[in-house]
């Protein structure tokens, strides 16, 4: 199958956010190499599902940025400081990255098929007829291939997962973002969704996955990132965050989630 | 009820049987619907009442049905119907488009289009239509002649005020602007129903605005929009019979100037007016059933049934129940 044109390396300087008073990413940094896959975890409120917003730009930082290959997302630097860009280019910016959201977000109104392949065709990249072809080798990818004609709406949670996981693939990003891919699930449809992810982290993509399966990021991450008050406490293979913390934090929050 | 007769089943896995939880042995243990007489009662009263209206109707030489038949498609009342269909027609149609463009400046990031905006839906909300249809009426001896230019600035280009605008055309501008200001609301109320995980997903996959409105935000919005944009547009069906202060012969203005002409027809000529008034809501109203079942498509698991499908599924129903009786 189509394996990432070119995994993409992320970085993030000093991430910094507040909402209000309450301060959401107090000075973040992390390097995510090429082709590695990232879980972070940490408990509810740690800034999780903001940084990882933030990386496509979804939520503005107040200080700091987020650079995919190099390129910062969403600012320019002008001198010593960073400029906002437009909407238009931000847009074009995020085409090279994927995201899969916790509510799958499909569009209901659009066919399974025409989910996949909106990407493609409203960015040019594909005419119709070639995004219908690559938007089937992706719901066969998921499995879900004979659901092509169906809506979102008469799938089950785990399919529609796959189906979003599919339309984020659809624009061959170099890095794909989860954002609790399968908080939302019921419990029996958590491994079909797991899967499909580990079986695209077998094929070399960058992906940055935050997560509450502790299992699953033993197994699949390169790199295990425990956040909590939007700072990173520690971070490195999982086997060290995971079964030897070295942070009294991270060891009370994994013998709750364990 | 035969199956009370059959033998216990063989098959049945519990040989221990409680008689008040399972009932006789193979009973089928359905339940009988509570009984209901008031509502027959009150079925029986309305089904009377009904039945004396109609009465009343078609009686009452008040009437005068046979008045009404002939009136009813004279060339005059077709005309007026005509200018009745193309008031509203425009209207409904520029009404509408201002209103898109009056919900989405509404809804913009920008204080001064949000500002403007507000303003007008204020403005003309407040004014009752017929005094915007009297103002514009006299609109020519307020401006003789409407130019398009940079203010203070150049002129490109200038009209002359009494022969830019017909009569025709005022109407169908008075009820634009008036019908936008309200049709405004009801695509923001729309808009705002959809989503946001659906403005996020269309973001993050980098979606072109545009194609985000049309193929994504609109759509959606649509669901909520047509009943209330339907709404407007049989108010503004009703509306249009104003135009005929500002010297238009509208539907109720040819019946209104018939009537004067011929004072004891003045009834069924009111008659006329109303039931193709009927006949105008029915259609919008049959249509409306048909853009709301398209456009819920994927909001519902499946699309509920036309009512030509239910006619048929219910004869459907009504003749398997008779080859039953048959049967036995």
């Amino acid at each position: 199958m189509t394996t990432p044109a070119r995994a993409a390396a992320v970085r993030i300087h000093n991430a910094h956010k507040a909402y209000g008073v309450h301060r959401v990413l107090n000075g973040i940094d992390l390097t995510v190499p090429p082709g590695h896959v990232a879980a972070i975890l940490g408990p509810s409120g740690s800034g999780k599902s903001t940084l990882l917003r933030a990386i496509n730009h979804l939520e503005k930082l107040d200080v700091g940025y987020v650079s995919i290959n190099d390129e910062p997302i969403g600012v320019r630097r002008h001198g010593e400081r960073l400029k906002e860009l437009s909407g238009r280019v931000i847009l074009r910016q995020r085409r090279q990255v994927g995201f899969v959201f916790q509510s799958f977000n499909l569009f209901p109104n659009l066919s399974v098929l025409d989910n996949v392949a909106a990407g493609p065709i409203a960015t040019g990249r594909h005419r119709k007829p070639q995004a219908h072809t690559l938007a089937y080798g992706l719901l066969e990818r998921v499995g879900l291939a004979d659901k092509a004609r169906a809506y979102p709406r008469q799938l089950s949670g785990g399919q529609q997962q796959r189906v979003a996981i599919a339309r984020a693939l659809a624009l061959e990003p170099g890095v794909i973002l989860f954002d609790e891919p399968t908080s939302a699930l019921d419990p029996e449809l958590v491994g079909e969704v797991l899967s499909v992810i580990k079986d695209l982290a077998a094929t070399g993509t960058t992906m940055i996955v935050v997560t509450h399966e502790i299992g699953f990021a033993r197994e699949v991450a390169d790199l295990a990132v425990f956040l909590d008050d939007g700072r990173i406490l520690e971070q490195g293979p999982p086997t060290q965050v995971l079964d030897r913390p070295s942070h009294p934090r991270t060891r009370e929050f994994l013998s709750k989630v364990l | 009820m035969n199956e009370v007769d059959d033998p216990p089943t063989t098959v049945d896995p519990t040989p221990v049987r409680d008689p008040v939880v399972d009932g006789p042995p193979g009973s089928s243990q359905r339940v009988i619907p509570l009984r209901r007489p008031g509502r027959w009662i009150a079925t029986v009263v309305v089904l009377v009442v009904v039945a004396q209206i109609g009465h009343g109707l078609a009686t009452n030489r008040f009437f005068q049905w046979n008045r009404f038949g002939y009136w009813f498609t004279r060339p005059v009342i077709v005309d007026g119907l005509t200018v009745t269909l193309k008031v509203a027609a425009w209207s409904a149609l520029f009404g509408l488009l201002g209103g898109v463009v009056l919900a989405l400046a509404r809804l913009s990031k920008s204080p001064v289009l949000t500002a403007v905006s507000w303003t007008y839906i204020w403005l003309f909300r407040s004014i009752p239509l017929i005094v915007l249809l009297l103002f514009l009426y006299n609109f020519g001896a307020l401006y003789k002649t409407i130019s398009l230019g940079v203010p203070f600035g150049p002129t490109f280009a200038h009209f002359d005020e009494s022969r830019l605008a017909s009569d025709m055309v005022i109407a169908i501008v008075g009820l634009s602007l008036n019908e936008a200001a309200y049709a405004a609301e009801v695509v923001r109320a729309g808009i705002l129903s959809v989503d946001q995980g659906q403005h996020e997903a269309a973001a993050a996959l980098g979606l072109p605005r545009v194609y985000q409105l049309r193929r994504v935000v609109l759509p959606q919005a649509l669901r909520a929009i047509i009943p209330g944009y339907v709404n407007q547009l049989i108010g503004l069906i009703k509306s249009t019979s104003l135009v005929y202060y500002v010297s238009l012969l509208d539907l109720f203005g040819s019946v209104e100037t018939l009537g004067s002409t011929y004072p004891s027809d003045i009834v069924p000529l009111l008659v006329v007016a109303t039931v193709w008034y009927l006949i105008l809501t029915s259609a919008v109203s049959i249509v409306q059933f048909y853009v709301e079942r398209y456009y819920a498509r994927g909001a519902v698991r499946t699309l509920p049934p036309t009512p030509l499908q239910r006619l048929r599924s219910g004869l459907a129903g009504v003749r398997a129940r008779y080859r039953l009786e048959v049967d036995r």
